[in-house]
């Protein structure tokens, strides 16, 4: 292998220009060609950074401190701005992480994917044309004469990302820096693209580099893994052994905060619902125009859902499946066109104030759901303005002692929003939904946006939390793993519609329905070792 | 950060400068400002008179003084107008969308398409050219570009993850409106209010130099610096005075405005 690697990493540091802080600290590997390789680490590992560097596009604050990166022996480091244009596209290419600014938003498709054979291939017109309409159908997009006219809003964000992949690899590079392209995306949609990527460029004998934050997608299709923290490589090996006997501490917590399956509760189902969707409709209105009114689009076509007492009831599905709208209709943040909801054996609008202080919510995005001008006090005292019964003095214990309860200690009480990182964000909206003691809540996709261990800390909290109150959850997200985590009980859902429900090891354990297959043959089942590692097992589709 | 803080500072000064001397201006000038004296006419700026005096013998440092008083009250009063306004208008019309929107928005645009020197013009001829009238008719004319920019900050709020948690916790509509909405707002208010100061300063001279602002002879940075239009050959500082004024107060405003933006965002706090 070592006489024909095709990039070499050695050394490498990086720091910030001005303090000298290195982001990076002497990193080394090889990959070979064709080769899968992957980098794994969380947020502020510099993993991002580290891939950077490799095609010389760094921050204008970030400095090369020493090292080299050589790739089919040439020094990229040394090299000057027209070598590394013919270079990146032609040799190296690159898929970012977001499918939605990654492409030009007032460039057409074929315009935009035409660039890079200008660029750097001698092509003729029909040529090219050729080639992308060849390159557009091996990705699965259906039309592909079409998207060639189409701007990028007219697709979605797994099309996107497929048509990104086509742009990058129709100049047939010998290396793809793939970072976290699919972590935007949903589970299904996701698993989608990485087999596309996968295929494709085992196809034309492209190596790729995958850098992700999600240890098990890259454990899928890598045969070799580096584990990144604060900057350095901290365990590199091939990704079997790496997972089955981690050595360092860090890649063993970052196993263990893998999400494993709970233990199966009891919950009384004898007794009635606490919260009880019964037949919901919901119309979204199409858009208006002068003389007409666009068709209406059905976002949920008549869903029934129970949730018991002290239960956790997962709402999953797909984006577009409707669990978010049903999430929402429940919390009363969209109307129903038909059915109603009922709590506690009524109806929900016999008694909305009593509602409303039982039934409460925790958003995805902890950068968005706080007020950035309230201190964090401030925003747990706000859920606790409409209790009654409580004076002042009273509501700012329960606020400090709701704090307490999340972790965070009386010196965050004065800070605001944006001196918190995301998970400690994520507890301050925990405590503000839990601050009114409610009967039930109802969490959207609560770690969708955290790192992988401050996601299992958030979970582990969620789970002590819902334990010691005993409320009921409808916990609504996109990632099984989690789910097979918390849920007692799993709803799925698709086009607006329930296809399957039932006690969370029935639906892992043998699924009915074809689309709940698909959405489990994302995820992996974990088996744990006594060594601190896992062994993954994918389930089959069909 | 730091930059910010110095420039603050600079504006701060500046503005204290205005302000002080606007007060002085009610009590005591070195001069009365409307005393003609025909020995001492287009004296230029000496011992006796410092910054000199007008073809009528009045000491123009005395009318500055007594001048920056009327140009700041009817700045400040001008902007208040219409940052009251224009919020408030921008707030509903942003909030509630619909129709409502539709309505305000129609009429909105219909005065921004105005322009709003012609719009004053038009309000002075109605009101009479005097202070307040003038007040108002510029508060008018500034209120639709306030009542748009706070609908767009609206519009991008309103659709925020945490509008939606007020509105889960039970929160009314005005309350949301007041506690979560309006103080996400401020900074382009602030911003925007600096700016016209500004603006309100100089269309007041604008108005005074066409003979619509403050009557003579009590006077105003505008109508001086018109008065001193005609001899500007023979004594520069007639409008080089109360042009630099006018100039510096505007410069304050901005800085002192931006520092202010700043200091009122919690996110800029902790920065070094």
């Amino acid at each position: 292998m070592k006489t024909d690697t095709l990039l070499t990493v050695r050394d490498l540091s990086l720091q910030v220009a001005g303090t000298g802080r290195e982001v990076v600290q002497s990193i080394a590997f090889d990959i070979a060609p064709g080769e899968i390789f992957g980098i794994v680490g969380e947020s502020g590992s510099g993993k991002t950074l580290a891939t950077r560097a490799l095609i010389a596009l760094l921050p204008p604050a970030i400095r090369v401190k020493g090292g080299s990166v050589r790739y089919k022996g040439r020094d990229v480091l040394a090299m000057k701005d027209r070598e590394l244009r013919d270079l990146r596209g032609a040799e190296i290419g690159v898929v970012f992480q977001e499918p939605m600014t990654s492409l030009n938003p007032s460039m057409t498709i074929g315009r935009q994917l035409e660039e890079g054979l200008i660029l750097h291939t001698k092509a003729s017109p029909e040529e090219r044309r050729a080639r992308i309409l060849d390159m557009l159908k091996r990705v699965g997009i259906r039309d592909p004469e079409g998207a060639l006219t189409a701007y990028p809003h007219e697709f979605s964000g797994g099309m996107r990302q497929r048509i990104m992949l086509a742009s990058v690899m129709l100049l047939k590079p010998a290396l793809l820096i793939a970072d976290e392209p699919t972590t935007a995306l949903d589970a299904v949609i996701q698993r989608d693209v990485m087999e596309l990527m996968v295929e494709l460029t085992r196809a034309e004998g492209t190596a790729v580099l995958l850098i992700s934050h999600d240890l098990p997608m890259v454990a899928r299709y890598t045969s070799r893994i580096v584990v990144m923290e604060k900057g350095a490589i901290v365990e590199a090996g091939r990704t079997e052994n790496l997972l089955e006997a981690p050595q360092h501490p860090y890649t063993k917590k970052l196993l263990s905060s893998l999400p494993f399956r709970g233990e199966a509760r009891a919950i009384d189902m004898s007794k009635a619902p606490m919260v009880s969707a019964r037949n919901v409709v919901v119309d979204y209105a199409g858009r208006r125009s002068l003389f007409r009114r666009g068709k209406a689009k059905r976002a949920l076509q008549g869903v029934s859902v129970d949730i018991h007492e002290g239960e956790v009831v997962a709402l999953v599905g797909g984006s577009g499946s409707g669990k978010t709208t049903l999430g929402r209709t429940i919390a009363g943040l969209v109307k129903q066109s038909g059915g109603e909801i009922r709590f506690q054996g009524r109806s929900r609008e016999a008694d909305w104030t009593d509602y409303r202080l039982n039934c409460q919510m925790v958003f995805q995005d902890p950068y968005s759901s706080l007020d950035p001008r309230m201190t964090i006090l401030a925003l747990v005292e706000e859920a606790l303005r409409l209790v009654p019964g409580l004076d002042v003095s009273a509501k700012r214990k329960r606020a400090l002692e709701t704090l307490e309860e999340v972790g965070l200690g009386a010196d965050y009480a004065e800070r605001y929003p944006h001196e918190l990182s995301g998970g400690q964000r994520q507890r301050v909206a925990i405590a503000r939904a839990i601050a009114r003691r409610p009967r039930f809540l109802i969490a959207d996709e609560p770690v969708s946006a955290l790192d992988v261990t401050v996601r299992a800390q958030v979970l582990d909290l969620f789970s002590d939390l819902q334990k010691r109150y005993g409320f009921s959850c409808l916990f609504i997200s996109h990632d099984l793993g989690v789910v097979e985590q918390v849920a007692d009980r799993v709803v799925v859902m698709q086009d607006g519609r329930i296809i399957e429900e039932g006690d969370r090891d029935t639906i892992f354990d043998s699924p009915k329905e074809a689309y709940t297959r698909r959405l489990l043959s994302a995820i992996p089942a974990l088996d744990q070792n006594e060594k601190g590692g896992v062994t993954l097992k994918w389930r089959l589709e069909n | 950060m730091k930059k910010f803080t110095f420039n603050g500072l600079i504006g701060g000064i500046l503005i204290a400068i205005l302000l002080l001397s606007a007060a002085l201006g009610l009590v005591w000038t070195p001069f009365d400002p409307m005393k003609l004296s025909f020995t001492a006419r287009l004296a230029a700026p000496g011992a006796d008179h410092l910054l000199g005096t007008d073809e009528f013998g009045r000491d123009v440092l005395s009318r500055l003084m007594v001048g920056a008083r009327a140009s700041v009250w009817i700045g400040a009063l001008t902007v208040g107008f219409a940052t009251i306004c224009g919020t408030l208008i921008g707030l509903v019309s942003g909030y509630a969308r619909g129709w409502v929107d539709g309505v305000i928005m129609a009429v909105n645009n219909a005065l921004l398409a105005f322009p709003g020197i012609l719009l004053a013009l038009g309000l002075l001829a109605v009101f009479g050219a005097n202070q307040y009238g003038i007040i108002f008719a510029l508060g008018i004319a500034y209120t639709p570009s306030m009542a748009r920019v706070v609908r767009g900050a609206v519009l991008s709020l309103r659709e925020r993850e945490f509008i939606e948690a007020s509105r889960v916790m039970g929160n009314g509509e005005l309350y949301t409106m007041v506690r979560h909405i309006l103080p996400n707002c401020l900074a382009p208010i602030t911003v925007l209010a600096t700016s016209m100061f500004g603006w309100a300063i100089l269309s007041e001279s604008a108005l005074s130099f066409l003979g619509l602002g403050v009557p003579p002879p009590a006077p105003t940075w505008g109508n001086m610096l018109a008065a001193g239009r005609p001899f500007v050959e023979q004594a520069v500082w007639l409008g080089l005075f109360p042009g630099l004024c006018i100039a510096l107060t505007l410069l304050g405003i901005n800085l002192l405005g931006d520092a202010l933006r700043d200091k009122l965002d919690p996110r800029m706090r902790g920065l070094k």
